[in-house]
């Protein structure tokens, strides 16, 4: 039964992946615009042309020397000398992902700013009244009176409410970091 | 440290039946989302944070595990499917590993790409587009200003409307060292409040979680999403490190999630190190665009357990990371990496005498590059510099802002450098590195440009590479360390292509104006591109990395799998060979095992020769002087004794005796099952008071009448810990710890117990024989 929950909870996890790559790959692949493609040809300077860059939006297999580069700089019989010394090659890129990207790594930076200000700001104004629920143990007790103790009733945990629970687990979360900050910042026994 | 178990413990224990199903029932909550925020219960099997593992308790544990399930996959048909799903959740967990990592290498690539141009300008047209992005379409490039483009703008074009002038460039200056300190300001605030274990490299850390440590929270979910956000703010500020060591970091993290969803891997911390390692190789492969250089990174320098069967399992990680990268496509021509090479112009055998040379020159700078940096690390630990994290970091970064704006190498990020560092010299380049006099009648494609003097640019550039080699130098030993995700191989590898490339263009210079010499004479003729400059750069930065991480084939297939083929193996074999040698003339350690010992990790490391003549007595506890051993009886000590005993001593076992007076070895119990069978006992069985005798045999011994229920803890004792002899060399002892993952071994004379050597009191001695500070050793 519990290998089920398994695999279930894995399945989920993976068809929630295959939805978000199915979504991102055909509107990466649809949006082949024009602005997605482009043929880019280098042509050298030669004789009394100077150096210039060629760009034009065409297909891979149109890609060469004799479609890009217009108007051709040299007459007919030089074309093809001319078209040797350029190199030309084709790029794509998809301007969907990028901006899907870039947005969501906004996101993400900007919920992680409003969370830590919350903390550092709302959050003690908001603990103030309850500021004298100390825990139990203080740091330096016995590490064995601390896991004696710590193993909890299993029975009263599930009674509460979902807010308790999640604020159960941001308070057992800062106590985490706090110390974690302590191990690295403040005693340097980690991480130098 | 805890102690082998007895097979059966486990299994017959009832708290740990009892406890797995509580888990598991908790893990998987019956389908309540909500569990997951319930604080876990301490399992029977796990082990304490900052403690080491039993490798071979956890090797045990999935022996049985697995013949259980092949037992029971004969019952019936589900059991079977069972049993298959259960041998291919190995390498679900690698598909997932690999998908997640390359996908989050590529958030990174572009997130660090439009951020870096963030600092100089903005795109108007979309303003999520780096410049290269948004000059893409223009059709108004012309070959002189291939740069520009309407739609992007500086910032003092954006404000002031001035594009040159010496009010335009000191706008510029001042916005670009405002973005840089912004960026940096807000990723060393985001590690501080929410995941400390963020800061730094990471790969002296998982080295030693991979050897058997363990840090809780350290491959975390927090860990993951702080380190891959502020990863991308410290590349784009300017700062002079790397991403490819946090890369191995939030592989490793991405990896210990998708292990923690299967029974399988998150309970058996053997297992799990097993697909961390897979997952080291994942990171390496993205980050390089290398997934063999990947899997040989992973087993040569971060793995110490490498089963055989890993090196597949890794392969296909880092190969599906690799593609996965691919297909998001960040550089926009289908590479991994911005850096990869795509000439292949030969080399002659006369060219070894510089590559060997850039050998030497990247040992030396490994060395210095290593001694600066632990110095100036310990000083961080141990003075007040320590105490102001957020403000060394504001001021390193302004003063790299400050100083590396005005030279045009070192003002783009350090992957554009390397990358037109290593790229040869087309007929049209517009860099300064290639200002070349160009022979206007010549008629020769793009890829075989003959060698030609140098135009005053390249002199300009020469000087300017100088300048940039210095500070390179320099500030990368106060960067690295810093509270912030920091790499290394990025800064390495740009002083070694710096250094390669001036190298490279001096040979040149002198083979062109000097080609009738009779070292040229015979494969340099006038006319023939015998030298290119981008492959020295190449050397170079080869010769640097190895003499920093003194990698040795993970080095050299990195760099040609970066290259794209066979023909540069000889020379940059001969210049990771030399600089390997240079560098371990001068000290043996690499910047990641130095790391390890200044924050006194427990890494019992397997490339260390333990050579001296001593004997398991002279690094036994207890010394002569010392309290005498504190053990437990077989059966005549009480509840109360065992626990004054535990209360009193920190040490995390006990022996067990036969006798006080006749000291025969019975087995070994650990001190975290001694409390929770005493407090189960308590708590469950009747009559168990503290009077009552604790015995470890199988029947329990004569007791008058009237006198408490006995308790029985033989299931808590392993009946087969490690011994030797108070003869046995030390050689052979450090060689048993390494190779089977003890934690402590009991030494005996005759068949009596005499004391106990621990893993810590091994890393101590072997210190004090490298004259080091054996109380440097710090965790346990």
């Amino acid at each position: 039964m519990i290998f089920s929950q398994h695999i279930w909870k894995s399945m989920q996890l993976l068809s929630l992946m295959a939805v978000v790559w199915c979504v991102l790959t055909p509107l990466a692949q649809a949006s082949k615009s024009s602005e997605d493609i482009r043929c880019k040809c280098i042509c050298p300077p030669y004789r009394n042309i100077i150096g210039h860059i060629y760009n034009r939006n065409v297909s891979q297999k149109d890609c060469n020397c004799l479609h890009v580069v217009e108007p051709m700089p040299v007459p007919g019989r030089d074309v093809e000398a001319y078209c040797l010394l350029c190199e030309c090659k084709y790029e794509e890129r998809s301007t969907t992902t990028i901006k899907v990207i870039i947005i969501i790594y906004l996101s993400v930076v900007g919920a992680l700013l409003l969370y830590m200000a919350f903390l550092m700001l709302v959050d003690p104004l908001i603990r103030k009244p309850d500021a004298y629920t100390q825990p139990l143990h203080n740091e330096e007790e016995n590490e064995d009176a601390r896991s004696l103790a710590a193993v909890p009733t299993p029975s009263g945990a599930r009674a509460n409410t979902v807010l308790e629970r999640v604020e159960g687990a941001q308070q057992r979360w800062k106590r985490q970091v706090q110390e974690q900050r302590k191990t690295v910042f403040d005693r340097h026994k980690m991480l130098s | 440290m805890m102690p082998q178990l007895a097979v059966t413990t486990i299994l017959e224990h009832p708290r740990a039946k009892d406890t797995n199903m509580v888990n598991a029932g908790d893990m998987n909550g019956s389908g309540n989302l909500m569990d997951f925020l319930d604080e876990p219960f301490p399992d029977v099997g796990t082990y304490e944070d900052f403690h080491t593992i039993d490798w071979l308790r956890e090797k045990s544990r999935d022996t049985d595990r697995h013949r259980k399930i092949t037992s029971k996959s004969k019952e019936s048909i589900w059991e079977f499917i069972k049993s298959l799903l259960d041998a291919w959740s190995g390498w679900v967990v690698m598909l997932k590993i690999g998908l997640l990592a390359g996908t989050l290498a590529g958030v990174i690539d572009l997130a660090v790409d439009w951020m870096t141009d963030l600092k100089e300008g903005v795109c108007l047209s979309a303003f999520w587009y780096s410049h290269e992005q948004c000059c893409w379409t223009s059709n108004e490039t012309t070959f002189e200003d291939r740069g520009k483009c309407p739609q992007w703008q500086k910032w003092s074009e954006l404000l002031v409307n001035q594009s040159e002038g010496a009010s335009a460039y000191i706008l510029n200056y001042f916005l670009y060292i405002m973005w840089a300190l912004c960026f940096a300001f807000l990723a060393v605030s985001l590690v501080r409040v929410f995941a400390p274990y963020a800061c730094g490299s990471g790969i002296p850390e998982i080295k030693t979680i991979l050897s058997g440590f363990i840090i809780r929270g350290y491959l975390g979910k927090w860990t993951l999403l702080i380190k891959t956000v502020t990863l991308v703010l410290v590349v784009s500020s300017g700062l002079s490190l790397g991403k490819e060591g946090p890369l191995v970091h939030v592989a490793c993290c991405c990896g210990n999630f998708f292990s923690s969803l299967f029974s399988k891997y998150s309970k058996n911390e053997g297992k799990r190190r097993e697909v961390l390692s897979a997952a080291a190789a994942a990171g390496v492969s993205v980050a390089f665009g290398a997934p063999i250089g990947g899997v040989l990174f992973s087993l040569e320098e971060v793995s110490y357990y490498f089963p055989l069967k890993t090196l597949w399992r890794s392969f296909f990680a880092a190969l599906v990371a690799a593609f996965t990268l691919r297909s998001i496509n960040p550089f926009g021509n289908s590479r991994l990496v911005l850096f990869y090479v795509e000439y292949h112009t030969p080399w002659y055998m006369a060219e070894l005498f510089p590559f060997i040379l850039l050998g030497v020159f990247g040992g030396l700078w490994g060395t210095l590059f290593i001694r600066c940096n632990i110095a100036w690390c310990r000083r961080r630990k141990t003075t007040k510099l320590g105490k102001y994290p957020v403000l060394e970091v504001i001021v390193v970064t302004a003063i790299t802002a400050i100083i590396a704006y005005p030279n045009p190498y070192t003002r783009r990020s350090t992957s554009e450098l390397i990358s037109e560092l290593f790229n040869d010299c087309g007929a049209l380049e517009s860099s300064q590195l290639c200002d070349y006099i160009n022979d206007p009648n010549m008629t020769r494609p793009v890829d075989d440009i003959p060698d030609r003097p140098a135009g005053p640019g390249v002199y300009t550039a020469m000087w300017q590479l100088a300048l940039a080699l210095i500070f390179k130098i320099i500030i990368t030993i106060f960067t690295f360390g810093m509270k912030i995700p920091s790499g290394l191989f990025i800064p390495s590898m740009a002083v070694g292509a710096m250094a390669g490339r001036m190298v490279g263009i001096g040979v040149e210079q002198v083979a062109y104006h000097h080609h009738d010499w009779i070292i040229f004479r015979n494969w340099c003729r006038p006319g023939a591109d015998c030298v290119t400059p981008g492959l020295y750069a190449m050397v170079g930065a080869a010769a640097c990395l190895g003499g920093v991480t003194r990698m040795t084939v993970s080095l050299v297939v990195i760099m040609f799998e970066l290259t794209g083929g066979l023909e540069y193996i000889v020379p940059l074999m001969a210049a990771a060979v030399t600089s390997k040698w240079v560098a371990d003339a001068f000290g043996k350690e690499g910047i990641y095992e130095a790391h390890i010992h200044l924050n006194g990790y427990p890494f019992l490391d397997v490339k260390d020769e333990f050579t001296h003549r001593t004997l398991a007595t002279d690094v036994m506890r207890p010394r002569r002087g010392e309290p005498a051993l504190s053990v437990l009886t077989q059966d005549s000590m009480t509840v109360e004794d065992v626990e004054t005993l535990i209360k009193e001593t920190d040490y995390n076992g006990f022996p067990v005796v036969v006798s006080k007076d006749s000291e025969r070895l019975i087995g070994f119990a650990q001190r975290r099952e001694l409390i929770l069978a005493i407090k189960n006992a308590r708590q469950r069985q009747d009559g168990v008071v503290s009077n009552s005798i604790v015995h470890f045999t199988e029947d329990p011994p004569e007791l008058p009448p009237n006198s408490p229920h006995p308790l029985k803890l033989r299931r808590i004792l392993n009946l087969s810990p490690f011994t030797v002899t108070d003869h046995t060399p030390m050689e052979t002892v450090v060689d048993i710890f390494r190779k089977l993952g003890l934690r402590q071994c009991l030494v005996t004379r005759s068949g009596r117990l005499l004391g106990i050597i621990t893993k810590k009191d091994v890393l101590r001695h072997m210190a004090q024989m490298a004259n080091q500070d054996p109380e440097s050793i710090m965790f346990n």
